[in-house]
């Protein structure tokens, strides 16, 4: 398809031929549609085949990005220029220009309010000089005018991140779903759709253009819709989907206006790496990046489940859980994210992120991780109590990205992914033992003496994700309370204490609401009607291996103090910066980067250990009086109004349901557009039929007045003349010939005389 | 070969469905499958012409007029039978050439009461031509004339094979569109004689506009005119509310003709004739006819949401959809024109795609109202995937044929052609913007009530509602193939009309500076 | 010669024949009366013709006297069909032409 040519040697051909990996899902969905129902496992074995097919190629793309990410490094270190690739045959127009990164990278720390950067830290950045540079395979898509627009794959280590994560967890969601949807009314239709979605997923991570973005962006937005309605028998699925899908809607006016603006703005293009490059260079004038960034928050905010675009994510759990774990957890709620990465620079410039102490990424992000972790303490439904902690999970991503902490919020997104799936996963096979029901307090309850593996793993994602140390979540948290840099001796990109504070205290709302919720479905007694038993091994493998992930990932990005002190081996500290953030590209905002603080990560910890065991005091005391309770019946709430009041507050979602649905919908759909209607057909078309009926009547007019009157009259006046004068003629005809020739005679004489007398 | 099709391509393929017409006219009427089949006979074969005038297209000149056949046909008043395929009107070509013989074989076992498969098939073919007639012309006059040929099968078709109420949907369909027709015939003909052209061809008369020192008040006059004329056909608001009832009552294969390519005639008309004639009039109403598009776009949605009929609930979303299209030509930019032209093809195979579901919905449940319908997907389900893949496609999903004519019009009217204002057109990009929310909503709406959910208790053990049978595979699958097709490869028509849009473009770029 | 006898002879007959055209009733009278003003204007065409030394006259005079005849079996055709019809040949009954 490109026309790779061989003689580029330093182009793998794993980055030119990325196209490949979206390509095979989308295969297998074409397949699955046409033939699905034929096979002896109804399509299942095409989506896995495919999927593991694109994993195994995602993965061979990753490890040989690493290498020549290392590979870089090492010739920076050795002091060794290498030529830049960032070209290939077909290729881009995009220059890559190392020699103006240390201008701009000097620049950018001037800006810095904070004093300096740390000498160690400087040189670093400078040996790490070019590294990470995007490369672009594209081709002609269309043109329009002088305007040539291209298609194509840009693989960076963002994408690379993502291609992996997004491969690895589909995988396991399909084998995972192989059993739970089994026997489902459209088990075929099920697997179609999720190949569907993880190739859409897949475009838009390749997008080398903001143009394939917005189209991947609304593809998986279709996928996610058609998968939360899966079984939309019920209205209440379908009504999940549709606000799912209209609430992204309401974003994308932002995606597109600022999609838009950006194309305007940097001299018609719609190429990532250009529009980049444009905004950090100055090119781009600074209210369009602005007006642009805040259009786009608006469509992360819907699409990333942020604060106040974010009610469609809990109600997204209609669906089935392995399409929670797949799309609402771990892959299609990052875009938001993602796009805020493949943007970078347009944000970094767009909202002045450094040297700044708060904008509206940061302050959106911050919101959305309280609000999102403290409605998740009010949830019955198990899934729920899940997606408010992605809501509140994905606001530290954006708060991160917001504070200028890049590689933050990128390794949340990755070790989130894990733990969340792994989370989900377990939450659906805990309903999968219990008649489907999520219900915690209801049909839950003692389930770790039934279901140890799925405790277990259970067990393991909800530390990761409450952050305790050493498991992934703490990690990636760390990281974005250190990128604040409010901490005495972090040094960040700015001094951001809102998010700071906001992110402190979600770290200990998550701790505490994950202990709740493992309380009421794990321990006390079971309070259902089922008879609870393990799940089988396509539920626990994905399982486990998502546990062992949760344990493992976080240690791909030790911070830099913590080797040193420890001793370990140098390459072990910040790899995974190393590979994900590009360095001394003029694509790519030069970002400075805190320093991990011990006395930080304790406090963290501290928090959440301290909510934790709060919580865990809290519902060992509810059961040690009664096995079977699921909440205190003199509780708080009953005795303290101000709980009372708050607690509505939560249970109604903030009242922003009722807001959107009730008057925003209801208006529109009602009122509004009947009223609209109303004028249709009474104003717009009452004007044209009374246009009609005056017609009507002024012909009637013109016929009885003046066509029959006048017009008819007179016509009607000749003809009877003519008929009178024959009536009065028709006397002479009496049929006596002689009275004829008398006539002829007579006349004939009359006629002679007159000659006569005449001539 | 190639002389043949140059003097007889284009004629042969419009008037061969007349060749077909004058067979049907000798067979008695009861012989229906034989008149089927040389309808299809007859449409088909002016595929053929059509498919073989695309062949020998030369793609790379498509800003100039080629197949140009220009012979003598009514000297008295200069009018000259003109013909010629380029850019611009090979698109809406193809997109007719392919529509009708899909309809066709939609009718197969599709004739609407009262029966008469004859005189039915007939008025289609004629149809045909007529539509086919006014995107090859480039003669004022025989514009003119197969612009007004299109209206009375039509008429009849709504008339006779109408709904309840089909005699007033018919009347006002016909006397609306007339009454357009007659401002624009004025409009021609002042512009012959304003400009003291001594013919009638499109070409000419731009020349002669150019030319002559005409002052801006005739221009606009003029415009004005046509504007009538086209806006009416397209419909604009506030000039649509002949077309929900025309929708609403015409048997389904003249929903389709009429949305597919009826509508169409309106803003081929602005693209061939309004813009490049009168230019300096064109950037005076630009900014009007732009604010007609958005409210349109806003006010076609509303009027969806508020609809209890299925039929018509599409009817008015194809006013809003030829909104963008609207709007698009409204930026007077290359940019907006290509967009419009897509969006007129784009528009064409998933409304006309919409409207044979919506027949078929109607064939099998004898109603359209949304209220009574439900569980389409458990009675049908491959024409309620169907109607989702199509809904979707309607609401402009990227990836699918629909987006292709909303986002380039909407990216368009950030930046109108120089001399319109640019605050202006960005206010019209964010309302534009806006309505594809809420055409997400009156679509998914639609699709949620009926075909999600369980059958109702009337129809749920009804045996007469079926899946989809086979000539509606065959009349679908076609256009479900290009929704896709060109959804993903959006230069297949880009590519096409991007020279001659450039040419429009650039006229009004060269008049701001 | 004089012309005038002639003249005054045929207008002599001519008042004879139209009297005889509108006095009788009897049909075959009123037909010998129709020749009586034929006939006049045949003396009429001869005189006038041997005074100018012209023979067309005279042979105009042939002319007529050939249709009288026509003339006469068409009548007396008539005549006979009307005696056959009525019983009569009083053509004061016959008003069939009455309008």
């Amino acid at each position: 398809m490109f026309a790779a040519e061989a003689a580029e040697t330093a182009v793998s051909w794993f980055y030119t031929h990325a196209w490949v990996i979206p390509a095979l899902p989308a295969a297998s969905f074409v397949l699955i549609l046409f033939f699905g129902k034929r096979l002896p496992f109804k399509g299942a074995e095409i989506g896995i085949t495919a999927v593991a097919a694109a994993f195994v190629l995602a993965v061979l793309t990753t490890f040989t990005w690493i290498g020549d990410v290392q590979a870089e490094i090492a010739s920076h270190e050795e002091g060794v220029t290498t030529e830049e690739h960032g070209t290939t045959e077909g290729g881009t127009t995009e220059e890559e220009a190392p020699a103006t990164s240390s201008e701009e990278e000097g620049l950018s720390s001037g800006e810095q309010a904070a004093p300096a950067i740390p000498a160690a830290e400087e040189e670093e950045e400078g040996a790490h000089a070019t590294r990470g540079a995007p490369i672009v395979t594209e081709r002609t898509w269309f043109s329009n005018g002088a305007d040539t627009f291209r298609i194509g794959t840009l693989v960076d280590g963002q994408s690379v991140m993502l291609l992996f994560v997004v491969t690895f967890i589909s995988l396991l969601v399909h084998v995972y779903s192989t059993d739970y949807v089994h026997g489902d009314r459209r088990y075929t239709h099920f697997f179609a759709f999720l190949s569907l979605f993880t190739a859409a997923m897949l475009y838009y991570v390749l997008s080398s253009n903001t143009l394939q973005m917005i189209m991947g962006w609304e593809l998986v937005g279709v996928c996610s819709f058609g998968l939360i309605g899966h079984w939309w028998e019920e209205k209440a699925n379908s009504d999940a989907a549709l606000k799912a899908f209209f609430t992204n809607r309401v974003g994308d006016i932002g995606l597109l206006v600022g999609m838009i603006t950006l194309y305007f703005a940097s001299g018609n293009t719609f190429d990532v790496v250009e529009i980049n490059s444009k905004a950090i260079s100055g090119e781009t004038s600074h209210t369009a990046l602005l007006v642009a960034s805040l259009c786009l928050m608006a469509a992360v905010m819907s699409k990333s489940g942020q604060f106040i675009l974010h009610t469609w994510l809990p109600d997204a759990m209609a669906g089935p859980t392995p399409v929670s774990a797949l799309i609402h957890a771990a892959t299609m709620v990052v875009a938001g994210v993602y796009l805020i990465g493949r943007l970078y620079g347009v944000f970094w410039m767009g909202l002045s992120i450094p040297g700044s102490s708060i904008n509206a990424m940061a302050a959106i992000g911050a919101v959305t991780t309280v609000g999102g972790g403290l409605l998740a303490f009010v949830q019955r439904d198990i899934k729920k109590v899940l997606a408010y902690s992605t809501v509140s999970q994905l606001g530290y991503m954006v708060t991160a990205l917001g504070v200028g902490a890049y590689t933050a919020g990128m390794f949340h997104l990755f070790t989130h992914a894990f733990f969340k799936a792994c989370l989900f996963l377990g939450a659906g096979s805990v309903s999968h033992a219990c008649h489907h029901s999520f219900d915690m307090k209801a049909d839950m309850g003692g389930l770790r003496k039934y279901m140890p593996k799925t405790f277990a793993t259970f067990i393991i994602g909800s530390l990761a994700l409450a952050g305790i140390p050493p498991l992934a979540g703490f990690w990636s948290k760390d990281e974005i309370l250190v990128g604040t840099g409010v901490f005495p001796g972090t040094d960040g990109n700015g001094t951001y204490w809102m998010p700071f504070i906001f992110g402190m205290i979600t770290a200990g709302l998550t701790a505490a609401y994950m202990t709740r919720t493992i309380w009421l479905t794990f321990f006390g007694e079971y309070r259902g009607h089922a008879h609870p038993h393990e799940s089988g091994p396509r539920i626990t493998t994905p399982l486990i291996i998502l546990a062992f992930m949760a344990v493992v990932v976080g240690f791909l990005n030790l911070p830099e103090p913590l080797v040193s002190t420890l001793g370990l081996p140098e390459g072990w500290a910040i790899r995974f910066e190393e590979w994900v953030e590009p360095g001394g590209i003029a694509s790519f905002p030069a970002i400075g980067h805190a320093s991990a603080s011990l006395p930080l990560a304790l406090l963290a910890s501290a928090l959440a250990v301290l909510a934790g065991f709060l919580a865990w005091r809290y519902y060992q005391a509810l059961y040690a009086k009664d096995p079977h309770a699921a909440e205190y019946t003199d509780g708080l709430r009953s005795r303290n109004s101000l709980a009372a009041a708050g607690y509505k507050v939560l249970d109604n979602k903030y009242y922003l349901d009722h807001l959107y649905t009730g008057i925003i919908a209801g208006a529109t759909k009602g009122p509004i557009a009947s009223a609209a209607y109303w004028i249709n057909q009474n104003i717009i078309d009452g004007i044209i039929n009374v246009a009609g009926k005056f017609s009507v009547g002024l012909g009637r007019f013109v016929y009885h007045f003046i066509d029959q009157g006048m017009v008819d009259q007179a016509v009607n006046a000749s003809g009877q003349t003519a008929s009178g004068s024959g009536q009065f003629l028709r006397r002479i005809q009496t049929g006596q010939i002689r009275q004829y020739a008398t006539l002829m005679f007579g006349s004939a004489a009359l006629l002679v005389a007159v000659f006569i007398i005449a001539i | 070969m190639t002389d043949f099709l140059n003097d007889w391509g284009i004629a042969l393929m419009v008037f061969l469905p007349l060749v077909g017409v004058a067979i049907m006219m000798v067979i008695p009427g009861q012989e229906e499958e034989t008149h089927k089949l040389i309808a299809l006979v007859a449409t088909v074969a002016s595929a053929v012409m059509g498919v073989l005038l695309l062949q020998n297209f030369d793609y790379d000149r498509t800003r100039e007029l080629q197949f140009l056949v220009d012979r003598r046909w009514i000297e008295v008043i200069n009018a000259r039978f003109t013909v010629g395929l380029d850019g611009i009107s090979l698109p809406l070509v193809a997109l007719t050439l392919l529509v009708t013989p899909l309809v066709i074989v939609y009718s197969w076992n599709h004739i609407p009461e009262p029966g008469n498969a004859k005189a039915f098939l007939i008025l289609m073919l004629v149809l045909h031509t007529g539509m086919l007639g006014t995107f090859v012309a480039q003669d004022l006059v025989l514009f003119f004339v197969f612009f007004e040929v299109v209206l009375l099968p039509m008429y009849f078709m709504i008339g006779v094979w109408g709904g309840e109420n089909r005699l007033y949907a018919a009347i006002k369909f016909f006397l609306y569109t007339l009454f357009g027709s007659a401002f624009m015939l004025v409009a021609f003909l002042a512009l012959y004689w304003v400009t003291g052209s001594s013919t009638f061809n499109l070409q000419d008369l731009a020349a002669e506009v150019a030319a002559r020192d005409i002052s801006l008040r005739t221009q606009v006059l003029i415009f004005g005119g046509m504007f009538l004329g086209f806006g009416i056909k397209v419909p604009m608001f506030p000039f649509h509310t002949w077309l929900p009832d025309a929708h609403t009552q015409a048997p389904t294969q003249g929903s389709v003709i009429l949305a597919a390519v009826l509508l169409k005639l309106g803003t081929y008309g602005f693209v061939r004739i309004a813009l490049p004639i009168l230019p300096e009039a064109a950037v005076e109403w630009a900014p009007w006819i732009g604010l007609l598009a958005v409210i349109g776009i806003i006010y076609g949605a509303l009027g969806c949401l508020a609809q209890t009929d299925m039929k018509r609930l599409i009817a008015f979303s194809s006013v809003a959809h030829m909104g963008y299209v609207m709007l698009g030509i409204a930026t007077l930019t290359n940019f907006g024109i290509n967009a419009a032209i897509f969006g007129m093809v784009a528009h064409g195979l998933i409304t006309g795609m919409l409207f044979f579901i919506a027949g078929s919905v109607k064939e099998r449940y004898h109603t359209l109202e949304i209220k009574r319908l439900g569980g389409l997907l458990v009675q049908a389900p491959h024409m309620g995937w169907i109607l989702g893949f199509t809904s979707m496609a309607s609401l402009g999903l990227p990836g699918l044929a629909g987006f292709w004519g909303e986002f380039p019009a909407i990216l368009a009217a950030y930046n109108p052609a120089p001399g319109l204002s640019v605050s202006l057109f960005r206010t019209y990009m964010v309302i534009a913007a806006v309505g594809t929310v809420l055409a997400a909503a009156y679509l998914l709406w639609l699709l949620q009530r009926t075909a999600f959910g369980t059958p109702k208790e009337e129809f749920a053990h009804d045996d007469h509602i079926h899946d989809t049978v086979f000539t509606e595979w065959v009349a679908w699958v076609p256009m479900l193939v290009l929704i896709v097709v060109l959804g993903f490869i959006p230069s297949i028509v880009f590519d096409v009309t991007n020279a001659p849009a450039t040419v429009v473009g650039d006229v009004f770029e060269a008049l701001g500076r | 010669m004089y012309l005038n006898q002639f003249l005054i002879l045929a207008a002599a007959l001519f008042c004879i024949g139209v009297y005889g055209v509108l006095a009788r009733r009897n049909g075959v009278l009123v037909l010998m009366s129709i020749e009586l003003i034929l006939n006049s204007v045949n003396i009429n065409l001869v005189a006038l013709s041997a005074m100018n030394g012209d023979v067309a006259g005279q042979v105009f005079a042939l002319f007529v006297i050939a249709v009288a005849a026509a003339e006469v079996g068409v009548g007396l055709a008539i005549v006979l069909l009307i005696y056959r019809n009525r019983r009569s040949i009083d053509i004061a009954e016959a008003n069939l032409l009455k309008g």
